[in-house]
């Protein structure tokens, strides 16, 4: 009962002794100081760098949007939303989004569902695992420029390679990139073929993290069959890695350029018009840099709204153990 | 019985596997090699044969086409040098600011890394407008300048090396402030050193990503001379009127190989730092 | 119910054997406890008896059934795993529910949505909820059906992992460690549950464990497992104070069996650092040997004599009724350990020279090969005099 007395007494007597000076900055504060300067020394010149670059470009194009700015006119004046409201009028611009929202809805069904197939298969057996995945994945990093020339050689429409297959095979033949019907599947072919292995990527990574317990447990209970299994265990685990996959692909079939720019220029007519090769062309080309702000701004929109679906989503997800 | 059945089965379904991988593969990696069989084909056989392999070798003058009638070699060299320095100063900045982040708690922090995080969701064309204007008011358009400056810093470098120093204990930053080290030399001289595979992705995915781009250089060089490989692949398709394509294919090959050698060394860390970057949201 | 035979198996990783001509049989409702170090292959002949693992030589039959090649689904078995492994994206009812699914309804009739509409599954269907009702709520679950796994405590997961292992009824239970991931004090109540569990089951469980308190208090059988091999299979008393060999000894009991290197002087004496016992047999001189002393088969005397050890204390161990003396013995280089009430033993200090009796029924000899020697030894023991009571 004596002791904690004792104990009090002891403490008293040392904060006594060592009362820090009037005036003075406590250590700790003084501790704070220093790593908040640190902080900021080590931060800063990236920090400088991402303003400069990412933050303020984002505003100065929001702001270009309301003007009638051109490049290189001396110029400009506010014309509010005038260039939004002539970019949803503009028919252009409209097939254009829709040619977008086509090319997306090819590639990431496409890509999503190849990919989990081949990422389930690689997975399915212990050979050749990683000689699968990386052959598989080569397209995701080659450069699609070059890519795309090899691509307009075997799809050249008298003599390329698939059209001697297909009129080998006795299947209708095509000039694939000139005509409008086909130019923009083929070209979403093309997406996929590029978007595939990243797509299995990301699966692969869903898939090791499911762990082998669950696997065993549904042997025992009797659910071990292959598609059982799938339908039990694999498919529903894999559910948060799906809607990432899905996003993701969205994002880059968002901002596909290359092949656009190679194989078509938007052609035949604006056939295969993609918005980010409309805001190339109405900014570079045309130099109008008020309305390819706007268009910038719309991209901008949308992959906005798709990671914020993207970040809603996953916080919902039941985080399961 | 049954054992021999299941295992007649499972071998059944090896096969499967086998036979539509090696299919799908095939199909991935055909224009690939069709790639390389077109840049070894003579003029006249490109289009009116479909075998796979030349019937009369063309290589020697193919690939010497390619790199006489265009500068390849400059448009490489381009590659090369614009690769290496943004990689480098991405690195430099990313590293120090990656290490704030993780380990020191400071006034501010929060909010730097939501401008990371803000600048991770915003796709790069968005912002090549004004980049372009920047550029123009300070007459560095048509210069290594505009081809690097503009990836000076990479969000997802900091977010990236943020994650990987985060794994590395305190304690490892404390004993190495009790040794004297300032800051700045613990993140070069303890967490650097610690992080290499998290160095080796991102230096991958930064060297592919830039290598591959066409979007920024088409707009921020003019000039031959300054031309990175995809630009300069699309000059040399446009001169040549898109029809002799061995030399074209020659060029091509050379230009994916780089990528092709870095890939197959670094594979492993490659997909690594794609899962890693895909935990980023 | 049923009956299990393992015959001779073994497993090998690569080139790493794992198990080694493993033989056991288990009776029908009988609780057997496979008990060893980590990493000696337990799992691993569990996982051989569920059927997930095929072993390379031997066989194995559940309820005199060769069962080899058997899918576990048709082997009658159910297993709690380590991790429960439960399907953390259903709820507590469609975990526990699952096997029965798989077991009663058709493929066509577990097709989602369709499936209820086919004749006799909706009526299957009720049946089944009420089974995992019912379960759920004689293991105390009842309230929590609705939940994910994510939303349970540690001990609640632990009781639907064996709500699912029990719904189907199975001959066999199999259990790998399924309370190591529990806090000590919950892991003695789920303990006394689990063998509660098995009285009114009746099934026959196999038990892994790591745990000697767990093999001991649950029991029927306990099966001691080192590196792969089994080394002896005996009732828990048995196992402990007879069993096989040398290794069976070192590895059960807490703290360890005190191991003397010993060489017989003359007939039935051998010296024991400085200290005399007699061995009244009949083995020749000369002949080496390791004395196993427990530490509860050492007792306080008074003052040296025959059969009395004596050494300066080295440390005290406070267990609270126990503790633990460690004796340095004049020319062996392990203490010897000895359990002491506390009540008598409280004054002893480090530093001390203490004067140590050895209940002579309780000595194990080994030969130095490790091999059991199986002979009455009597050695002269001369405790305190109320030595009954240490004893108890
Ligand atoms: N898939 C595998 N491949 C290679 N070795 C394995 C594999 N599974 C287990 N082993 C090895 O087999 C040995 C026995 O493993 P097992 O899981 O049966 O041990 P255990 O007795 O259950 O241990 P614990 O108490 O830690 O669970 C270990 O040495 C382990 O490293
Ligand atoms: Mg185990």
């Amino acid at each position: 009962m004596s002791e904690p007395l004792v104990f009090t007494k002891a403490r008293t007597g040392s904060s006594v002794i060592r009362r820090a000076p009037l005036l003075a900055v406590s250590p700790a504060r003084r501790q704070a100081l220093a790593m908040t300067l640190a902080g900021l020394g080590l931060a800063g010149p990236a920090i400088v760098f991402l303003l400069g670059l990412f933050l303020l470009p984002a505003v100065a194009v929001i702001f270009v949007a309301l003007t009638d700015w051109q490049f290189g006119a001396v110029s400009f004046s506010f014309v509010g939303l005038d260039n939004y409201r002539e970019l949803f009028a503009d028919a252009t611009f409209r097939v254009s989004l829709v040619n977008t929202a086509v090319y997306v809805l090819i590639v990431v069904p496409g890509t999503t569902l190849t990919g989990l197939a081949i990422a389930l298969l690689i997975e399915s057996g212990n050979s050749c695992r990683s000689f699968y995945r990386a052959i598989h994945f080569l397209p995701f990093m080659a450069t699609i420029t070059t890519m795309a020339i090899v691509w307009e050689a075997l799809l050249h429409p008298t003599m390329g390679l698939v059209n001697q297959l297909f009129a080998a095979a006795g299947l209708p033949t095509a000039n694939w990139l000139r005509n409008e019907n086909t130019v923009l599947p083929v070209l979403g072919l093309i997406g996929i073929w590029q978007n595939l292995g990243y797509a299995m990527v990301l699966f692969l990574a869903g898939l090791k993290r499911i762990p082998q317990d669950l696997y065993d447990a549904a042997d025992v209970d009797g659910a071990d069959l292959w598609i059982d299994r799938l339908r039990t265990i694999t498919l529903p685990l894999l559910g948060p890695v799906s809607v990432f996959v899905v996003i993701v692909v969205s994002l880059k079939a968002l901002e596909s350029f290359d092949a656009v720019k190679v194989l078509t220029q938007g052609g035949p007519g604006h056939a295969s018009e993609v918005l980010l090769y409309t805001l190339y062309r109405e900014s570079f080309e045309y130099l109008r840099a008020g309305y390819g702000a706007a268009i910038a701004v719309v991209l901008l929109g949308l992959v906005v709204s798709l990671t914020l679906i993207n970040t809603l989503i996953m916080d919902r997800k039941v985080h399961y153990q | 019985m049954s054992a021999t059945t299941s295992g007649s089965m499972s071998t059944l379904a090896g096969i499967f596997r086998h036979a539509v991988l090696l299919l799908t593969g095939a199909l991935l990696l055909f224009p690939f090699l069709w790639m390389v069989s077109l840049s070894l084909k003579a003029p006249g056989e490109i289009f009116h044969t479909s075998f796979f392999w030349p019937a009369q070798f063309y290589g020697i003058e193919n690939y010497g086409k390619a790199l006489t009638e265009a500068p390849l070699l400059r448009y490489l060299f381009n590659g090369f040098v614009v690769c290496a320095l943004i990689l480098a100063l991405q690195v430099v900045l990313c590293a120090p600011c990656a290490y704030a982040l993780a380990k020191l708690r400071f006034l501010g922090r929060d909010l730097i890394f939501a401008v990371v995080l803000a600048g991770l969701i915003m796709p790069h064309q968005v912002l090549s407008l004004p980049l372009f204007i920047i550029g123009y008011k300070f007459d560095i358009l048509n210069t290594y300048t505009a081809l690097i400056l503009p990836y000076a810093v990479s969000p997802f470098g900091i977010f990236l090396f943020r994650q990987f120093f985060k794994t590395i204990p305190d304690d490892v930053v404390h004993a190495a402030r009790l040794d004297g080290l300032s800051e700045l030399a613990i993140v070069w001289k303890v967490m650097m050193p610690m992080s290499l595979p998290a160095i080796i992705a991102f230096s991958i995915f930064s060297v592919v990503g830039h290598w591959n781009d066409l979007f920024w250089p088409l707009i921020a060089v003019r000039d031959q001379s300054l031309m990175p490989p995809p630009l300069g692949i699309l000059a040399f398709k446009n001169e040549e009127a898109g029809s002799d394509y061995g030399p074209l294919m020659a060029a091509s090959t050379l230009v994916m190989l780089p990528l092709i050698i870095a890939f197959l060394v670094g594979q492993r860390w490659f997909v690594e730092g794609l899962i890693q970057g895909a935990v980023k949201q | 119910m049923a009956s299990v035979s393992i015959q001779c198996i073994s497993k090998d990783y690569g080139q790493t054997p794992v198990l080694r001509s493993v033989s056991l049989s288990i009776a029908d409702g009988e609780f057997l406890t496979l008990l060893g170090p980590s990493g000696c292959g337990k799992s691993t002949l569990l996982r051989i008896l569920a059927g997930l693992e095929v072993q390379d030589v031997g066989s194995i039959s559940i309820g005199g059934r060769v069962v080899d090649g058997v899918r576990p689904k048709r082997r009658d078995i159910a297993m709690v795993f380590q991790s429960y492994a439960l399907y953390p994206h259903m709820s507590v009812a469609a975990n526990m529910a699952l096997p029965l699914r798989m077991y009663r309804l058709s493929a066509f009739q577990r097709l989602p949505f369709l499936g209820r509409l086919l004749r006799g599954a909706a009526q299957i269907t009720a049946d089944i909820d009420m089974e995992v009702s019912r379960t759920a709520n004689s293991l105390g679950i009842g309230h929590l059906l609705s939940r994910k796994p994510g939303q349970l405590s540690g001990g609640q997961r632990q009781r639907v992992a064996v709500g699912r292992a029990m719904v189907r009824h199975p001959a066999v239970f199999l259990l790998d460690e399924p309370l190591s991931n529990l806090d000590a004090k919950l892991r003695v109540q789920m303990r006394a549950e689990i063998k509660e569990l098995h009285r009114r089951l009746g099934g026959t469980f196999v038990y892994v464990t790591h745990d000697q308190a767990e093999a001991m208090t649950l029991s029927d059988r306990v099966a001691v497992m080192l590196d792969g091999e089994l080394l002896q299979v005996a009732p828990p008393q048995g196992i402990y104070s007879d069993p096989a060999n040398r290794r069976v000894a070192e590895f059960i009991g807490s703290p360890k069996i005190n191991m003397i290197d010993v060489v017989v002087r003359e007939r039935g004496l051998i010296d024991v650092a400085g200290a005399t016992l007699a061995i009244d047999s009949d083995i020749p001189t000369g002949t080496p040997l390791s004395l196993g002393i427990r530490p509860e088969a050492l007792c306080l005397a008074d003052h040296p004599g025959q059969g009395i050890l004596t050494g300066s204390v080295r440390m005290v161990e406070h267990m609270g009724s126990d503790l633990f003396v460690h004796l340095d013995l004049a020319g062996a280089d392990q203490p010897l350990i000895a359990r002491l009430l506390a009540e008598r033993a409280s004054r002893i200090a480090p530093g001390q020279r203490l004067h140590l009796g050895v209940r002579a029924d309780r000595v194990l000899l080994f030969t130095r090969d490790g091999q059991r020697l199986r002979r009455e030894a009597d050695l002269v023991c001369r405790c305190v005099t109320p030595l009954r009571e240490v004893a108890g």
